[in-house]
């Protein structure tokens, strides 16, 4: 098992490093937002989620709108009830005390790095906890060492640091583009958010944009297997009728 | 005093309520695998949503930000398309809006 962890951590180290550094500007905003190093601590370890703590450090004000806060994390954070489910084949056979502690440490990037050596036949649960521990590790230090460095920033938006939540997300969002499929969606879910955002108050469009684009693709599978069924009716019933008229 | 203790109390509350959000979907998604549907509407939905949030959390945010911010953002963009990296990215997109502001408001 250590071994395994072992193994996991270096496996993740590379991707650590951009981790750590993505980290360090979280934990500038943090700094400007009036977030103490505890509270950014405690929330690294316990959410450990960076594009959610992205947006939380974003609508961090007092007084903070606490449910808007949760409901936007959980829309957020919606992608890790598949990760859950795409790690069942790994935890085949592990306990559920296993299963309840190594999944709180399972991130994008570990995971990614896990399934991947998974296919090549080299990823155990001790591997996975093991990256998780490394990103988690990284994550607070870089978070951390931010939050050093931006309670010294006096001019924020002089390095830009206001556009870094605008740059993060923008880059996010491009590297979850999976083809052509996705342009009828993406258009919608763009739509509406800015719809949403200019007539309804507090962060609504998230959930609207969000939800409103997802449900296209879903519909339209909906439609499909409609569509599929229908001739099939009619079919029958002239086969059946041309059947008659032969006999 | 009571100010403090309210603002005290909901920090608390935002942050475990997003660590126990955010927890419930890691171990739901694993616990609940073999009953998710693995095809049709619900699959499709869920494996375009990560997508449509992040562009839905950033789009009004593009969409406001004028030139400087629009131009930086495609920048960005672009840079994520093409190098795949998050970090190169992002400074990519910072850097340009850093140097906008130095050179047009000298303030």
């Amino acid at each position: 098992m250590i071994d395994e962890m072992r193994r996991g951590a270096l496996a993740n180290l590379p991707v650590g490093a951009s981790v750590a550094a993505y980290g360090s500007v979280l934990g500038m905003l943090a700094a400007q937002k009036g977030l103490t190093w505890a509270q950014l601590l405690a929330m690294n370890l316990t959410v450990f989620a960076g594009s959610a703590q992205f947006v939380m450090v974003e609508m961090w004000a007092p007084p903070l709108p606490v449910v808007e806060m949760i409901l936007a994390v959980l829309i957020i954070n919606m992608r890790y009830l598949l990760i859950g489910a795409s790690l069942n084949p790994l935890f085949q056979g592990k306990s559920l005390v296993q299963k309840a502690g190594i999944m709180h440490l399972v991130a994008d990037e570990n995971w990614a790095v896990t399934m991947a050596a998974y296919r090549n036949g080299g990823a155990t649960t001790g591997f996975l906890l093991g990256g998780g521990i490394c990103l988690c590790s990284v994550w607070s230090m870089g978070t951390l060492l931010g939050h050093q460095l931006g309670a010294l920033v006096v001019h924020p938006e002089r390095f830009a640091l206001d556009f870094a939540f605008v740059a993060v997300f923008t880059a996010l969002t491009v590297s979850m583009w999976r083809g052509k499929s996705d342009i009828a969606p993406w258009v919608t879910a763009a739509l509406l958010a800015v719809v949403a955002e200019r007539w309804l108050p507090g962060k609504w469009y998230i959930v609207i944009g969000g939800i409103g684009g997802a449900l296209l693709p879903a519909l339209q599978s909906i439609f499909e297997s409609k569509k599929e069924d229908l001739p099939q009716l009619p079919d029958k019933a002239l086969q059946e009728s041309i059947g008659e008229k032969t006999k | 005093m009571t100010l403090a203790l309210s603002t005290d109390l909901s920090i608390v509350m935002a942050i475990g309520g997003a660590a126990l959000a955010t927890y419930s979907l890691r171990l739901g998604g694993l616990l609940l695998a073999e009953r998710l549907p693995k095809n049709g509407g619900f699959k499709r939905f869920m494996e375009t949503l990560p997508g449509t949030i992040l562009l839905a959390l950033v789009a009004p945010g593009i969409f406001s930000a004028g030139m400087l911010g629009g131009g930086a953002a495609l920048a960005t963009a672009l840079c994520a398309w093409k190098t795949r990296n998050l970090l190169l990215a992002m400074i990519v997109g910072m850097a340009i809006v850093a140097t906008g502001r130095l050179l047009f408001d000298c303030s």
